[in-house]
């Protein structure tokens, strides 16, 4: 059995192979992306130019340094990335050694589980496209290995491969419905599942949040129950950070180990839906001020009203959450806390300690000189700006009489320090501010660009109120989002300028669906799947996998009996020889057949000798269809002769069968 | 004979079992000369090992998937898991409706190759790809084929020819895993061909004996054809093929070629001059002495017991000579 693989079909799993590997050149380390090009171009060349495959030893070699190459790279052999770079250089060396037709099964295995990873990178929209291409692709490069002998040409081998994939599309869709999901993870998943670490970040320089307004990048996407606050009163609380050190804000103990403060609550709750995007971390962006009671599971509220997930968010989540927009959040501090949200390093910054003191002489208590400072900010000349110049040792100072030109974390950096040296409880927040409303799909979206930072300062009965300092410098940050407030001179990103409408359409339409996508589609899981099959009175699983066993056994019947259509003998599209065959067909209940080397006009003539009485009607039907089907030029009511001549035909025979059998009857009678 | 049997059963039941369900099917076909259609019902359809692999990595694919609940890994699992089994349609619709027609088998000598020709029409509109013959048993040595839609297609099969006489063409396997290789579909069919197996010519060494007057030519009076004799005058009725041309301008009538006949005594091939052998060695030897005196361009008849035939030579009579030989004494 010539088990030999053709040039042909070896530079196809070449080019398939390169198309599956291919997006995952983002994240693999550079060597290994050359190791694999490498890997290719070889095998390419020992087939082009008849080289020789190398030996046991040079592969082995290779093997051992891919392997060191990615324990070197991850620290680890096991793991989503370091799984998926093995598994890929794994699959390019594997085509040093092969050189049958059996191996490329082997690859096209691989193939298939790298294709499985790329989704665990991303699930995104396009994602479906690339799919459905690479099996295509997949399934053509096995119809050709299966093929021994010369190669299918390729547009014959691709047709027929998109013709087998849209008929398992059906299936597909009936398994992805009703399959029974099983809450995961069965074994646990490995520490880097998912996508980067990304936003904000467990503590607050100067320029970490100037850092992220460069990305667009979705944050998260909330839709509203009912109507949706206004813009400058969406603040999206995250971390939360009181120790400051001279530079770098960050909490005294860390969130998870500070029990929730008592919090009051007034007015109307508002209830959203906020889904996720994975951050690896564990804040969720509740809007001020979030419910304790009804919090989604795997979730708990900690000190200083920061929501937090148990785990870190590897992938997308939906969160129902119900916020207050008015509280009153730890109404009594302690003389301990207290002195804690006072603190200020030594030696630092002594011209803000002097104007906070100079406030403080001029008897003004706490809710003036929160004004005070604002009106300050408001007055003098401060810019919003996302180029600040650098701050030195004494950041504060410089800030509030130097430079005066900040982004928000200066502000609220600057702010913070104030109170505290004024005598005032303080400290920084950070998270989300505002959001834009998607129009086609009534859902907001906040970005990573929207990342905010602002204050919140404690004031006797009163508890913790929120004050932002941006708002008193740049107040369209906060009413119509960043770019109203900047222009391209301030550093505003490209993608925030002005562009064209179509361009905004476009993004709005494309973000809609890719949010339906993950609403309906990625977020099909067990609690999905029962609400929605519970629509059709399908409750447990087992019922789930009747349907399924049912659905199942309907398509694949449609398509056995559509193949069975294509692979029957095909009729003969000649009318004038169907029409002599039906005609002559009765003539075989009187032994009389039509052989396959015997012509019309010879078997006509055996009919007429054996059946005399059948002349009159037989001869004008050879005619008809002599004069139909062998004539070239054909009178246009040939046609119309011959279905006349068969009718004709038939109802002669018909009666002479009768005649016959009724004779031969009466023949056997007699001879009793 | 029974301790044997049982002995058997429990070393290797798997063998065992296969074997008993390959005796039954085997026995279930039937011998037919004509164009055998393979039916729908006649096609027997199994996973290969390739198959059990897909399968084993679809399940650790849908662990995968479940683990880290990600959609788009089921959604890849549960398309691979619907195109293995439209895969399986697609197999054995690439089998069913192909008509097997037997073909013609050209005779050989003992300790030869026998092929058989089997020629495979498609029917339908669809071409099919990877079809495979073989013998039972023998899948690495099948000889493969594509048949296009509305064309046949001749394939050989081949047979080591042992002994002389009718071999006759076996059961055989059309099978093809074509579209995926997960599936392996395949069909027993058997055509009423045969072919002659002439026996086993001798070493060259031993002549003939000869007989009496063998050889020599004489010069017959009757007009032949095969060496020249001179020319005489054109007489009517003769051909205008035979006039000689060139001396026709020097002498002005025409003049008309003529040839000797040599006539040769035949060659009597005969059984009775070999009692010294056993019966296949004397069919052996007068086979050798046939393609001899064919080689030699010279006539030769055989004496067989119960077969006389005359001389003569050219293809067919060798053929009539050697099928002689070859079906003596056989059933």
């Amino acid at each position: 059995m010539n088990d030999y693989l053709s040039r042909n079909s070896l530079l196809r799993l070449i080019a398939v192979l390169a198309l599956v590997i291919a997006p995952h050149a983002m994240h693999l380390p550079v060597w290994a992306i050359l190791l694999i090009i490498t890997a290719m171009a070889w095998r390419a060349l020992i087939e082009l130019r008849q080289w020789r495959l190398p030996k046991m030893l040079t592969r082995t070699a290779l093997a051992l340094a891919g392997f060191g190459g990615v324990y070197a790279s991850y620290h680890s052999i096991s793991g989503q990335s370091a799984g998926t770079a093995l598994l890929c250089i794994m699959a390019a060396l594997k085509l040093l050694e092969m050189r049958a037709r059996r191996d490329v099964m082997i690859v096209v295995l691989l193939m298939y589980f790298i294709l499985v990873t790329h989704f665990l990178f991303s699930q995104d929209l396009w994602t479906v496209a690339y799919l459905l291409v690479c099996s295509v692709a997949i399934t053509a490069l096995l119809m050709d290995c299966n093929h021994p002998g010369s190669a299918v040409p390729t547009r014959p081998l691709l047709r027929r491969a998109t013709v087998m994939i849209a008929q398992s599309l059906p299936l597909m869709l009936a398994m992805f419905i009703l399959f029974p999901r099983i809450p995961g993870p069965l074994w646990g998943l490995p520490s880097d599942t998912g996508a980067q670490r990304s936003g904000l970040s467990d503590s607050m320089s100067p320029g970490d949040i100037e850092n992220l307004a460069l990305s667009d990048a979705v944050a998260f996407r909330v839709h509203f129950d009912d109507t949706a606050p206004p813009q400058d009163q969406r603040y999206w609380r995250g971390p939360v950070f009181d120790s400051f050190d001279g530079r770098k804000w960050r909490p005294r103990i860390a969130p998870q180990q500070r029990p929730a403060e008592a919090a009051e609550f007034t007015g109307t709750a508002v209830t959203y839906d906020l889904t996720l995007e994975p951050t690896q971390q564990r804040w969720i962006f509740a809007l001020d001020l979030p419910a304790a009671s009804g919090l989604p599971a795997a979730t708990a509220l900690h000190g200083a009203a920061q929501l937090l997930a148990d785990k870190p968010v590897s992938a997308r989540v939906l969160y129902h959450l119900r916020s207050y927009p008015h509280y009153q959040l730890q109404p009594t501090l302690t003389s301990f806390q207290r002195r804690m949200m006072l603190q200020l390093p030594l030696n630092a910054d002594p011209r803000t300690r002097a104007l906070a003191a100079q406030w403080r002489t001029q008897q003004m208590d706490d809710a003036q000189i929160v004004q005070r400072a604002l009106q300050m900010f408001r007055s003098e000349p401060f810019y919003y700006t996302l180029h600040p110049p650098r701050l030195g040792n004494n950041s504060i100072d410089e800030f509030l009489f130097d430079t005066r030109r900040g982004f928000c974390e200066h502000y609220a950096s600057s702010f913070t320090f104030l109170m505290r040296a004024a005598g005032i409880p303080a400290r920084v927040v950070t998270g989300y501010q505002g959001g834009e409303k998607n129009p086609y799909g009534d859902y907001y979206v906040i970005h990573q660009y929207d990342a905010h930072a602002w204050s919140e300062v404690w004031l006797a009965g009163r508890g913790w109120v929120r004050v932002d300092p941006t708002a008193a410098v740049a107040p369209n940050r906060v009413e119509q989002g960043l770019a109203s407030a900047l222009t391209a001179a301030d550093g505003l990103p490209a993608f925030l300028q002005r562009q064209p409408q179509i361009w905004l359409t476009l993004s709005a339409r494309w973000d809609w669906l890719n949010n339906r996508w993950n609403r309906w589609v990625l977020a099909y899981g067990p609690e999905l799947q029962a609400k929605f099959l519970s629509h059709f009175g399908i409750t447990d699983w087992s019922q789930m996998i009747l349907a399924l066993t049912v659905a199942i056994t309907l398509l694949l019947s449609a398509v056995g009996l559509s193949l069975l259509r294509q692979f029957a003998p095909a009729k003969t599209h000649d009318a004038a020889l169907r029409l002599w065959q039906s005609a002559t067909r009765p003539l075989q209940k009187l032994g009389l057949k039509q052989q396959p080397d015997e012509g019309p006009q010879d078997f006509a003539a055996r009919v007429i000798a054996s059946q005399p009485l059948l002349a009159a009607s037989m001869q004008p039907l050879l005619e008809a269809y002599l004069q139909l089907r062998y004539l070239s030029d054909v009178e246009p009511e040939a046609q119309q002769n011959l279905h006349i001549a068969a009718a004709q035909f038939t109802r002669a025979l018909r009666t002479h069968t009768q005649a016959v059998r009724a004779g031969s009857g009466s023949r056997t009678r007699d001879n009793r | 004979m029974r301790f044997w049997l049982i002995f058997k059963i429990l070393l290797h039941p798997l063998r065992y079992a296969q074997e008993r369900i390959d005796r039954w099917v085997l026995a279930r076909v039937k011998r037919q000369p004509g164009p055998i259609a393979i039916s729908r019902r006649r096609v027997y359809i199994v996973p290969t090992r390739f198959g059990y692999g897909f399968a084993v990595m679809l399940l650790v694919m849908l662990l995968g998937a479940m683990n880290y609940s990600n959609s788009m890994a089921f959604a890849l699992c549960f398309l691979l898991a619907g195109l293995g089994l439209v895969c399986m349609h697609h197999t054995h619709g690439n089998l069913v409706n192909l008509v097997l027609h037997a073909g013609r088998s050209a005779p050989v000598f003992a300790g030869e190759i026998a092929h058989f020709e089997i020629r495979i029409e498609n029917t339908a509109r669809q071409d099919r790809y990877a079809i495979a013959l073989s013998w039972p048993k023998q899948d690495a040595n099948a000889v493969t084929a594509d048949v296009s839609a509305q064309t046949p297609v001749l394939m050989q099969l081949t047979l080591p020819a042992t002994k002389r006489g009718w071999l006759a063409c076996g059961i055989f396997s059309v099978a093809t895993e074509f579209p995926l290789g997960l599936f392996h579909a395949w069909t027993w069919a058997e055509l009423e061909m045969a072919c002659l197996v002439y026996p086993k010519p001798a070493r060259p060494g031993l002549t003939p004996p000869a007989t009496a007057g063998s050889g020599g030519h004489t010069e017959g009076g009757r007009q032949g054809q095969d060496e020249f004799a001179g020319l005489r005058s054109y007489q009517h009725g003769d051909t205008a093929r035979s006039i000689h041309w060139k001396s026709l301008p020097k002498l002005q009538s025409p003049m008309v070629k003529q040839f000797y006949e040599t006539t040769e005594q035949a060659l009597w091939l005969d059984w009775t001059t070999l009692n010294h052998l056993d019966t296949e060695a004397r069919l052996s030897q007068l086979t050798r002495w046939v393609l001899d005196a064919e080689d030699a361009q010279h006539a030769y008849g055989l004496r067989l017991p119960g077969t006389n035939i005359a001389p003569g030579k050219g293809a067919a009579h060798q053929h009539q000579c050697l099928k002689a030989l070859a079906l003596f004494d056989l059933p």
